[in-house]
């Protein structure tokens, strides 16, 4: 049961990856994106990762539908109207991904994975919300400094008026 | 009050009662004064909206994304059914999702997606405005809404909504985190675009992600909204009513019935607030409700850690 | 279930991503696959976390950070992006290639 749901999942969420670089439209592309994510959530699930899986789609799909905005506003062609490429060296590009899935699949399945240590504590969300509040707290603070220089910096970059034309423009 | 998980086949009775409240809401909405006049008893238009829908031909645009359309449009009930999943009616849950509140959660922000898809699909302008305009309220709304639904996670000290229900023996949470409430009860009108959050689907914009939609897919949006404020109201029930709690009658009755209180606020209110355009929700929920939540929830944190 | 088909996955998204992240033109296309790279690199953390030390929290904080990681790339992107298009109305890689030079 487990390994058909594994199998599934995992099927759609590289199926609507490569999905994501074949379809025309950007809306499209946009939600097979988004479609992996929720896949790659729900197989986080079989492995007892009930909170990480279920904010990993929150985040996505949240993700996904302001980028269905960007791409609409970035690229040429959004609905799909005609087919259409734009890719450089495609051929460079596909070699040197099959290579690396090979390699790395090589790792895979060649290294001798160690035993594994311990079992799955009662309430794995509490364990990493414990990790984060006392071992690994140092870890939060760093991401919670990036996360807030990441607003800064994003709106900094990003805003067309200052703070000194609150009305942008308009008079 | 303990929460177990029931048997599978709970879900059809919880979805039987879903489609029920929601059409109670709709009824109550109809029948009140304000609405749109028609020929006909006010109260029974929906029902005879649901027979001419059903009956409706489907009117398609040139060229839509079929696809996303579909998806767009069968959205909102799917969704409002995976949130009422783990919302536990009396002593019984039909999903035991032990990160329930973030399942809820989870599933309002797959509403983005579903509305905007909605809006995209049909390839019209007033639709797009409208999946654009739900986006952009979305993101002021979004963030206070989760705050809202961490204050009693954190009062329990569990995401499981049973937990939650559980830890309001005694005293409801309602009592001591109102405004979380009443943000909450905010951010599940705001994603069921109803009332002040009316404006993706507004007059304005000729009904917005509505326009284009005819017959079954219609009536499936309209009754995706319905069953979407009923599944918050729900949720609300479960974080801050006491959930199954009360004298005399069994707690799935007084879950229900509690449920269609507060879907019957929700719906007198409806005409009763102004309409905010998008760029205002986002004002007004980043400036106000944001800091006076994120208080909320520091005073219910303070409460928590005094009690030990 | 066993590590090796998790991290066939994880494999299988991170070389995807690399295609697209490589071959396309668009700037908003490339970060779609830097995402789905950083998804295979979820889908590892994961993986090595329930099959090699479940009983730690280090595994469960990488994703975390994995995750923050990605919604940094997203906001920084779609802010360089945001001021390329408006600077000198460019939206590919191609058209920005004024620091190779």
């Amino acid at each position: 049961m487990e390994a058909l749901l594994f199998w599934s999942l995992a099927v759609v969420a590289v199926g609507a990856g490569i999905a994501v670089f074949r379809v025309d439209s950007m809306a499209r592309a946009t939600y097979a994106l988004a479609l992996s994510f929720v896949a790659v959530g729900l197989a986080l699930l079989l492995l007892d990762l009930a909170y990480l899986g279920v904010v990993t789609v929150l985040m996505m799909v949240m993700e996904m539908a302001i980028m269905a905005v960007f791409m609409i506003m970035f690229m040429m062609n959004p609905a799909g109207l005609m087919p259409m490429s734009m890719v450089h060296n495609r051929r460079g590009a596909l070699a040197l991904s099959v290579g690396v899935f090979l390699s790395l699949a090589a790792v895979a399945l060649l290294t001798p994975w160690p035993e594994r240590r311990g079992t799955v504590p009662e309430d794995p969300t509490r364990a990493v919300g414990t990790g984060v509040m006392e071992t690994k707290m140092l870890v939060m603070i760093g991401v919670g400094a990036v996360l807030f220089t990441t607003i800064v910096a994003a709106l900094v970059l990003s805003a067309s008026r200052s703070r000194y034309d609150v009305r942008g423009g308009r008079r | 009050m303990t929460v177990d998980a029931a048997p599978v086949w709970a879900a059809l009775p919880v979805l039987a009662a879903l489609l029920a409240v929601a059409s109670a809401g709709a009824v109550l909405d109809a029948a009140l004064p304000g609405g749109a006049v028609g020929g006909g008893a006010r109260a029974a238009r929906p029902f005879a909206e649901t027979a001419r829908l059903l009956r409706q031909r489907r009117r398609t645009t040139a060229v839509r994304d079929g696809l996303l359309w579909q998806a767009g449009v069968a959205g909102p009930v799917v969704v409002a059914a995976l949130m009422i999943a783990v919302v536990p009616f009396g002593g019984h849950v039909v999903a035991d999702v032990p990160v329930g509140v973030v399942w809820f959660n989870a599933m309002d922000v797959c509403l983005w997606a579903v509305v905007w898809l909605a809006g995209w699909g049909p390839d019209s302008p007033y639709p797009l405005v409208g999946g654009y305009r739900y986006l952009a309220q979305a993101l002021g709304y979004e963030l206070p809404l989760m705050f809202a639904l961490t204050a009693p996670a954190v009062a329990a000290g569990s995401l499981d909504v049973g937990a939650v229900v559980e830890a309001q023996d005694g005293l409801w949470f309602v009592v001591w985190m109102p405004v979380a409430f009443v943000v909450l009860l905010l951010g599940v009108a705001g994603f069921s675009l109803w009332g002040p959050f009316g404006a993706p689907g507004g007059d304005d914009v000729a009904g917005g992600v509505f326009a284009e939609a005819s017959g079954v897919d219609r009536l499936l949006l309209l009754a995706g909204r319905y069953a979407l404020l009923t599944a918050g109201a729900a949720m609300a029930v479960a974080l801050f009513l006491g959930g199954g709690a009360g004298p005399w009658l069994p707690g799935w009755l007084w879950s229900l019935l509690k449920t269609l209180a507060v879907l019957g606020c929700l719906v007198v209110l409806r005409g009763r607030l102004p309409g905010l355009r998008p760029q205002v929700v986002v004002r007004l929920g980043w400036v106000v409700a944001l800091p006076v939540v994120l208080l909320q929830v520091l005073a219910v944190s303070i409460v928590v850690v005094a009690k030990g | 279930m066993t590590p090796d088909l998790f991290l066939l996955l994880a494999a299988a998204l991170f070389a995807v991503g690399l295609y697209g992240a490589l071959s396309q033109q668009s700037v908003v296309m490339i970060m779609m696959g830097l995402e789905l790279m950083i998804n295979g690199v979820i889908v590892a953390a994961a993986s090595f976390w329930y099959f090699v030390a479940p009983a730690q929290p280090d595994g469960q904080v990488l994703v975390l950070v994995v995750i923050s990681a990605m919604t940094v790339e997203m906001a920084m992107g779609f802010a360089v992006v945001t001021l390329l298009f408006r600077a000198k109305d460019a939206d590919t890689t191609d058209m920005a290639a004024e620091l190779r030079r």
